[in-house]
């Protein structure tokens, strides 16, 4: 994998080389095996065992737990020292992305290899590692993270629970965890705590321990496979051998944990997507109304070819985001510190790939219990439980309103340090727009997906100008306006994923390799609705901050900037919607 | 033992066929491809061999390069190494054509026991086992549901076999044959076990051998036509009193539907 731009954000100032973008065509067989052992695992062991999950059968979901670690699935980012593969992070995600369909299981896998293991592999000390990994990767030891309290949720630095240090080194730990995943029947959580109630730290706490116990299991709208309690520590002694990272610096621990973790659920959004369009497109294709299949109707292959479109932006969007991390990782093994500088670098990239998975996702369930009517409503249909389970990706790593206000606030801080040109940029563009013809830029003539391009382009600058705008206004209160910043990462969400699907979309035309008018298809209907998207939240955003002579300025530059004409995207959705139908579902690569 | 495998890469089995314009064989452009079936049961019982008596498991298959992702996948389950029989012609090459250019290749190999699935998910002839056992010169059996090696068999000696046949009507048959022999495998024997993500990675490390399709072999059969199965609603209304009716339905079932 050839990548020259490896800076997080880098593409919102300067073009990506087709070339240097990975995308799901570019698997390889290693890739596309693992794709399918997860599959088959999946659907061989998992899904046949879901209602005993539903009933809490804990033991069973113990032995799932083994029987992934005897695949490897839960080593894929662990050193081979430690029992694991160290393996690519498109592995991870392909492992996460086919895990994904089993919905409860998939939860449990989660807090299990992205939020046990892979703080331990970033910032556990020598020991930690040899003590906890191997057993974490082999499933015999199951794994939690306890950062939640009932009072603080996205104020996870809020948190109460206290550690005081003993004489002896070792630490004894206070406090209530809430909506702790697998606390029912984990053996090592990692659990944050405030060292004499200020310096915010994490630790690695086993089960075992005395005065650790889990709550009662929580009634939740979905996801009853998996476990949900609150963890309680009554006076825990603690080993001084067991802080995780340094003392005080606990959000380092927490934060690169979550921007790993964003990037892996955004994964699972794709699986949970491509599953739904597969269930939908079968039914629509069997059930028949007014004498015809309901794929036949407009309404149904709107809806269809929308949740086809969507899908394709957060599925480019994701993968490039793996190939990024990658190309900044490659040549050989590292240390814990530099994986997790790797994942910081790409933490804007990871949060959109959160914010825009999870919404797609519920977008495509939502059409799903649609498409199903009736049928849909009920529980004789896996529609009505896809739709409960996948409610809590909005809420949980980071809810998409936190990582909403971090998309663009991650963005000016690095600009602010000199890190991003994005202040340079900005002025430039502002001088730009402001004079009296905006200079055209100049694109290679490819012939593919041109208008796209431009298209695309001018998002980026409807960005800067919005940004721009934002911190030229509000300077550092700029992380009050949260209004402002929501519709900022609107943009640049749409700005990344339109990019990345319409790049996406010239490599198949390129290569000429199957379904390739699909391909074109998603990017150019994406793109399309993109345009509407961004528009409306640049109004929305540029009325908010100014008004009068420099708003009807800006206002006038925005239409310049943003010339796009519209697609008949009705004829894209009808091609994407009778291509999913024969073929059974969202089948591309 | 010295245990080679053959399988062959077979459209996938929730692909909607679609016939080339010419209508002598499918699409392949838009075609996603999976091991055969009863393939992937005769790796399976290899590799169980090899865990119980040692030695080797060797995968071969005749096709296109595209063939090689199968060949990867049995190396991720545990084959040993692999020998490809290249050639863009055996895409849809009848059973001779395909038994001929494995024969080539593994003539030399000298292996104990060579195991195939009974037939293909594609063009389910179940000939090409039956005419590489004759090319091979070695004595087969065919659709086997148990394989019992001679326990005084070793790597490197000839030995001895019993298998047991599926034959018609529930019923089964016992064999003793002599090594080597080849025999034809029947689905559902034993429990497939999945390409670890260890396995996967190991496989890129493994050799596969290209061999080149041996000069003079010509298609012995040819396809005439394909045609999509015609879908077709027949009601049958039997008359006469409930008693009569009924009998007539079990006879019907059972000696036109054959479905009792």
């Amino acid at each position: 994998m050839e990548t020259t731009l490896t800076k997080g954000g880098a593409w919102l100032l300067e073009d990506t080389p087709d070339a240097d973008v990975f995308t799901p065509e570019k698997l390889s067989d290693e890739h596309r095996l693992m794709a399918q052992t997860t599959d088959e695992f999946i659907a061989n062991e998992v899904l046949p065992n879901l209602d005993r999950l539903e009933e809490k059968d804990w033991e069973l979901a113990r032995t799932l737990i083994r029987r992934a670690g005897d695949l490897g699935l839960l080593g894929t980012n662990v050193p081979e020292e430690y029992g694991g593969l160290d393996l690519d992070k498109v592995s991870s995600l392909i492992v996460a992305e086919h895990i994904a369909r089993s919905a409860s299981f998939a939860v449990t896998y989660g807090g299990q290899a992205n939020l046990c293991i892979l703080p331990i592999v970033l910032f556990g000390t020598e020991e930690q590692k040899r003590q906890y990994l191997p057993g974490l990767v082999a499933g015999e030891l199951v794994g939690a993270y306890a950062l939640s309290e009932s009072g603080s949720g996205s104020d996870a630095l809020a948190a109460k629970t206290r550690a005081t240090k003993q004489a002896d080194g070792s630490w004894v730990l206070s406090g209530e965890k809430m909506w702790i995943t697998n606390g029912g029947f984990a053996d090592v959580i990692i659990v944050f705590a405030k060292v004499d109630g200020e310096h915010f730290t994490a630790f690695i706490v086993e089960k075992r321990f005395p005065g650790v116990s889990a709550g009662k299991e929580e009634h939740k709208m979905g996801i009853h496979g998996s476990s949900t309690t609150p963890i309680l520590l009554q006076d825990t002694t603690v080993p001084a051998g067991n802080v995780l990272g340094e003392i005080g610096k606990g959000h380092k621990v927490a934060l690169n944990t979550l921007n790993f973790g964003r990037f892996k659920l955004g994964a699972m959004c794709i699986g949970g997507s491509r599953q739904a369009i597969g269930d939908a497109a079968k039914y629509a294709a069997q059930r028949k109304q007014f004498g015809e299949p309901i794929a036949s109707f407009g309404a149904i292959k709107h809806k269809l070819g929308e949740m086809f479109a969507r899908t394709y932006a957060i599925e480019s969007l994701t993968y490039r985001t793996a190939g990024l991390i990658d190309a900044a990782l490659a040549g050989g093994t590292h240390d814990g510190a530099t994986v997790a500088h790797a994942f910081e670098e790409f933490a804007v990239e990871a949060s959109i790939a959160k914010v825009a998975g999870t919404e797609v996702l519920d977008y495509v369930l939502d059409e799903n219990v649609q498409i199903h009517g009736g049928n849909g409503f009920v529980r004789d249909y896996m529609a009505e439980r896809y739709y409960r389970d996948a409610r809590v990706n909005r809420i949980f790593e980071g809810t998409n309103e936190i990582n909403r206000m971090l998309i663009p606030g991650m963005l000016v801080r690095r600009a602010l340090k000199g890190e991003l040109g994005l202040i340079p940029a900005a002025k430039r563009l502002q001088d730009d727009v402001l004079a009296p013809s905006v200079p055209s830029t100049a694109f290679g003539d490819e012939g593919m997906l041109e208008d796209e391009r431009r298209a695309i382009a001018a998002f980026k600058k409807v960005a800067l100008m919005v940004l721009g705008t934002a911190m030229q206004t509000y300077g550092q209160k700029l992380t009050d306006e949260q209004e402002v910043l929501s519709y900022t990462a609107d943009i640049l969400i749409d700005t990344f994923a339109s990019e990345s699907a319409a790049i996406r979309a010239r490599h198949a035309l390129q290569s000429g390799g199957a379904h390739a008018d699909l391909h074109e298809a998603a990017a150019r209907l994406f793109v399309n609705d993109a345009a509407l998207r961004v528009e409306q939240s640049a109004k929305s955003a540029l009325a908010a901050m100014t008004d009068g002579d420099t708003l009807r300025t800006l206002l006038a530059a925005l239409r310049r900037v943003l010339k796009v004409t519209p697609v008949n995207t009705v004829a894209l959705r009808r091609r994407l919607a009778e291509a999913a139908v024969a073929r059974g579902g969202y089948i591309l690569n | 033992m010295k245990i080679a495998v053959c399988i062959k890469q077979v459209p996938t089995r929730e692909w909607q066929p679609r016939l080339r314009d010419d209508k002598t064989w499918i699409r392949e452009a838009d075609v996603s491809y999976e091991m055969n079936e009863p393939d992937a049961y005769a790796l399976e019982e290899a590799l169980r061999l090899r865990e119980k008596h040692g030695g080797e498991v060797v995968v071969c298959s005749a096709g296109p390069a595209r063939v090689q992702q199968v060949i990867r996948e049995a190396l991720a389950r545990g084959a040993d190494r692999a020998i490809h029989v290249e050639d863009d012609s055996l895409a849809a090459a009848d059973a001779f054509v395909s038994a001929g250019a494995l024969a080539s290749a593994m003539a030399d190999e000298t292996f104990d026991l060579v195991l195939t699935g009974l037939q293909s998910d594609d063009q389910g002839h179940g000939q090409t086992g039956v005419v590489l056992a004759e090319r091979l010169g070695i004595p087969h059996s065919t659709i086997i549901m148990e394989v019992q090696i001679d326990p005084s068999t070793s790597s490197g000696q000839a030995g001895s076999l019993r298998v047991k046949r599926e034959l018609e009507g529930g019923w089964f048959q016992w064999i003793a044959m002599p090594l080597p022999a080849l025999l034809t495998i029947q689905s559902g024997i034993n429990q497939l076990r999945y390409a670890t993500l260890k396995g996967i990675m190991a496989a890129k490390k493994k050799e596969i051998r290209k061999a080149s399709l041996p000069a003079g072999l010509q298609p012995s059969q040819q396809i005439v036509a394909l045609a999509m199965p015609a879908r077709s609603k027949q009601t049958h209304l039997i008359g006469g009193s409930a008693g009569e009716a009924a009998k007539e339905l079990v006879r019907l079932l059972r000696d036109e539907a054959r479905a009792l």
